[in-house]
């Protein structure tokens, strides 16, 4: 059993580091619904986590919980070592936790370049006036700004559609757009809700490269949340697997492909 | 052999022109590459610096004279300067169609034996990876974007800005042998290696000396008369020799710059922002830009429409007279004015026309109207026709006299002949050197005096004196009546109409001819949108009978056409049918340059000719398919075989040959 501070090199080369994120205890209630229960599970620095269940296990809500969006009623959330205060979501993301949504939340009337230059707005310091006439800082930002967001748009291969309006485009490309956007808070954890929800295999194959390739070349650490499990299995490093809000599994995916608890959820067991 | 002076001053290799650019312009712009959203410029001087890195850094891997060096990646800076930086250390660059599956590549880098490859990527270093060890000697790859190739084994693998690099920390060291090497470059070494598309067989390694490239290069340049102001566009196959001439060849001996696109898919709009002035483009390139400006037409308001319609009306008429410096009249003259402000001008501007000086189409031929439609917009389109072999030019139109069905005149230093059998054969200072390892095949395509046959038959045209195009020698043939069959004739008349895409006539030896059909899914999936016609793939509208009925229509407009030429009016179509899978280079059917292997066609779907002949009104059929990855599966289908009226052929005249 690995200790929170040990690393570890995967098959593939990877190292995937010390123990990042730690969720304890989790628990949250909408009234008298409990849509997490006692939940615990870490994530380690570089690596890819996934978050998987049926329908209604809670997964968009825990997710909610590590951006911030949600407080849970017990339990505490380390990050980096600290026990995280309650916060806003936009304290967080200036932690840098960046996050795409399952249902797209772009600016539909702005171009895709605009779209993913609001990721960077953490990253600027310039106040309101400098930016409304170009003095000061803001020039010199934005065009730092730019530049991060001309290497993202490169690196997920959307230079044809830089100007066009996002309203316009196709379901998979808005989907990479949002992971754009996430990128360019040059997060330090990375949390995708159902990235691949409602696309073709070949565009699932497209974004499990770009999720990939992300966490390789960035060494960003993600955790998604995706229904498809062959793109779990095949992405992810660990797992955990949620049903009626209770963690019933968790580890690689050989390891959560075997356990007994898993089948059940997935496959159905006689209720007594 | 070839009795031509070599170019004035010594220039008698790539560096050497490289050499006097630096000297003469040196800080002028001689690359541009859209990059992270920026034109990003490099000089000459800054050029020479980065071909003087890479040839350093590749002496430094171990590459001797003589070695073939494959190149394989899109049209990028850093593929330019390697092909120079290669011959600069004596080397001979090939470049390849990076496109190909790993085994068309296997074939290539096992042919020429290549012992190093500069690559784009990750998928083309993958390829060679998967073909690497069927070749013996393969020794070095380098890359340029590292993107996801961090982990695999560097022990022969090398990033591009890393050669570069240890090029440099080695320049006291090497600096002595590069310009030594360098300086050894005759007029007749090797400057490049360019792979024939292989429209028969296996590709062939068509060996271009110095003298081939640079004369060529000259030669074209002052008949068209390009400066080093002129900007060119560089965005088709880098394995293909006109690229070569174009952003190599004739930008070295101008001083031009050569301006390459971000991305395959940004080439629209990053042309627009460059304006070429000189332009060069295959016909399908045009009608995919004319189709698309049609299409944007219909959606835009009556006003407009009727504005557009009128004034391209009024530059049918006289754009083309204009262009050419012929007298019109002054209210027609200002009227084009007029349109050239409000029609013309921002039509160009959003093609990326605006700036284009010399514009050419080559390769296939060119429909009239398609051709027209340019010219009269003022843009000044040519034909030219060439070959691998000739280093491109054999003939090509000079300004001012621009037909639709011919290609020009023998280009500068080129003679030309025809033999009896109607076979064009050339003979010019671009004449290749040989066929890579291959003897035989040198030997019967270019004779001992140098003339090369050239495989299309043609003839002189008796009143403008330019040559025009039947078809290859080994496709025309004779019908069972003897009378002349020349496939390709037919078959163009049928692709000008936008609705197909591609078409393939048989008759060879039978007493009819009959075509297969594709259609161009843009036009006519367009088409059925406008008439609500729901189809769910390209099969399903292929075998539409309101699509079958505007394609029979239009075999049966081509089939009047074709009659009216009582040479060919034997080449009428008896019965077609609209083929259910698009032809694909993928599949062996077409080469990757996009021409149809008419022998393996026929073979392959054998069912479906002899269907035809046989009378069949319908035909069930397998297909075989390849995907993009390799893999293969397979579609059916079942065809109609439709009847198409033939007109009886006009009376015979007197032969007017």
């Amino acid at each position: 059993m690995l200790d929170a501070s040990d690393s570890y090199v995967t098959e593939d080369g990877r190292t995937i580091g010390a123990v990042v994120m730690e969720m304890k205890n989790i628990t949250l209630r909408f009234g008298g619904v409990v849509a997490i229960k006692d939940i615990s599970f870490d994530i380690r620095e570089g690596e890819i986590r996934a978050i998987i269940g049926p329908n209604g296990a809670g997964k968009s809500s825990m997710l909610n919980v590590i951006s911030g969006f949600y407080n849970p009623q017990e339990g505490q959330v380390f990050y980096k070592g600290k026990q995280r205060p309650q916060m806003r979501p936009y304290q967080v993301a200036r932690q840098g936790i960046a996050r795409t949504f399952q249902n797209i939340a772009l600016f539909e009337g702005m171009t895709v370049l605009d779209n993913i230059m609001t990721g960077r707005l953490h990253h600027t310091k310039a106040n309101i006036w400098q930016q409304a006439f170009w003095k000061g800082k803001a020039e010199a930002e934005e065009v730092a700004n730019r530049e991060v967001v001309e290497k993202i748009i490169d690196f997920l291969e959307i230079q044809s559609i830089r100007k066009t309006p996002v309203g316009r485009l196709p379901y998979g490309l808005k989907k990479r757009v949002e992971l754009a956007r996430a990128l360019a808070a040059e997060p330090s954890i990375l949390l995708l809700d159902e990235p691949m929800a409602g696309m073709n295999v070949e565009e699932k194959e497209d974004m499990s490269r770009f999720i990939l390739d992300v966490n390789d070349e960035f060494g960003t650490t993600i955790a998604l949340i995706e229904h498809d499990m062959g793109v779990v299995m095949d992405l992810s490093d660990r797992v955990v697997v949620m049903d009626y809000g209770q963690k019933i599994g968790d580890g690689t995916p050989d390891e959560v492909r075997n356990n007994q608890a898993v089948i059940d959820a997935y496959l159905g067991v006689a209720h007594d | 052999m070839t009795k031509s002076s070599p170019a004035t001053d010594g220039l008698v290799s790539i560096p050497a022109l490289l050499q006097r650019n630096v000297e003469l312009y040196g800080s002028k712009t001689a690359y541009r590459e859209k990059e992270f959203g920026i034109w990003q410029t490099w000089t000459w001087s800054e050029t020479e610096k980065e071909i003087e890195a890479l040839g350093l850094g590749l002496l430094n891997l171990g590459v001797s004279e003589g070695d073939f060096v494959a190149i394989i990646g899109r049209n990028r800076p850093y593929f330019y300067w390697a092909m120079v930086a290669i011959q600069s250390i004596g080397a001979v660059p090939v470049p390849m169609y990076q496109d190909s599956a790993a085994e068309e590549m296997a074939h290539v880098l096992a042919n020429c034996g290549a012992k190093y490859a500069i690559v784009d990527d990750q998928e083309q270093v993958d390829k060679v990876i998967e073909v690497q060890e069927r070749l013996t000697g393969f020794e070095h790859m380098v890359y340029v974007d590292p993107r996801g190739l961090r982990k695999y084994d560097h022990s022969k693998l090398h990033e591009y800005s890393h050669v570069q690099d240890q090029g440099r920390a080695a320049y006291d060291e090497l600096i002595n042998e590069f310009k030594a090497r360098r300086d050894k470059l005759t007029f007749d070494s090797t400057c490049v290696m360019l792979y024939t598309s292989g429209t028969t067989g296996k590709p062939k390694g068509v060996v271009l000396s110095n003298r081939n490239i640079i004369k060529s290069a000259q030669n074209a340049c002052e008949f068209d008369a390009l400066v080093r102001d002129d900007e060119v566009f560089a965005y088709l196959p880098m394995a293909w020799v006109g690229d070569f001439i174009f952003s190599i060849g004739q930008a070295y001996w101008s001083g031009f710059a050569v301006n390459c696109p971000e991305s395959a898919e940004t080439v629209a709009s990053d042309m627009r922002e460059i304006g070429p002035s000189y332009f060069f483009a295959p016909p399908a390139v045009f009608e995919r830009h004319l189709t698309e400006v049609m299409i944007r037409m219909q959606d835009a308001s009556k006003f407009k429409q009727w504005l557009f319609e009128r004034y391209m009306a009024h530059a049918k008429k006289v754009g083309p007279a204009i262009l050419d410096g012929d007298s019109v009249s002054a209210m027609d003259r200002l009227k084009y004015k007029l349109g050239e402000l409000f029609i013309y001008g921002p039509l160009k501007n959003t093609l990326g026309f605006s700036r284009v000086r010399v514009g050419y189409t080559a390769g296939e031929a060119i429909g009239p109207e398609l051709f027209d439609f340019y010219r009269s917009l003022g843009i000044n389109l040519k034909q030219l026709y060439g070959q691998t072999e000739a280093s491109v030019f054999i003939t090509a139109q000079p300004n001012g006299e621009v037909r639709a069905d011919t290609v020009g005149v023998p280009s500068p230093e080129v003679e030309l002949r025809i033999d009896e059998s109607g076979e064009i054969y050339y003979r010019s200072p671009g004449v290749f050197v040989e066929y890579y390892n291959n003897p035989d095949s040198t030997a019967s395509t270019k004779d001992k005096e140098g003339w090369v046959a050239t495989g299309d038959a043609g003839f002189i045209d008796e009143k403008s004196g330019h040559l025009r195009i039947i078809d290859r020698v080994k496709d025309v043939g004779k019908l069972a009546d003897g009378s002349m069959f020349a496939p390709k004739y037919v078959e163009n008349k049928l692709k000008f109409y936008p609705d197909i895409l591609e078409a393939v006539l048989f008759g060879n030896g039978k007493d009819r001819c009959v075509a297969f059909i594709n259609i161009d899914l843009t036009a006519v999936g367009n088409w059925a949108e406008r008439n609500n016609i729901a189809y769910a793939s390209y099969q399903e509208l292929a075998g539409h009978p309101r699509v079958l009925e505007t394609i029979q229509s239009h075999v049966e407009a081509v089939n009047a056409s074709v009659a009216e030429d009582p040479m060919l009016s034997g080449c009428q179509i008896h019965r077609f049918l609209v083929l259910h899978k698009e032809l694909d280079a993928d599949d062996g059917e077409m080469t990757r340059t996009r021409k149809v292997r008419r022998a393996y066609v026929e073979e392959k779907f054998n069912d479906l000719v002899d269907g035809l002949y046989a009378g069949l009104p319908e035909i069930e059929t397998t297909t075989e398919v390849t995907y993009e990855d390799g893999r293969k599966g397979s579609i059916s289908a079942t065809l109609e075989l439709r009847d198409v009226n033939v007109v009886p052929a006009a009376p015979q005249k007197v032969a007017a040959e």
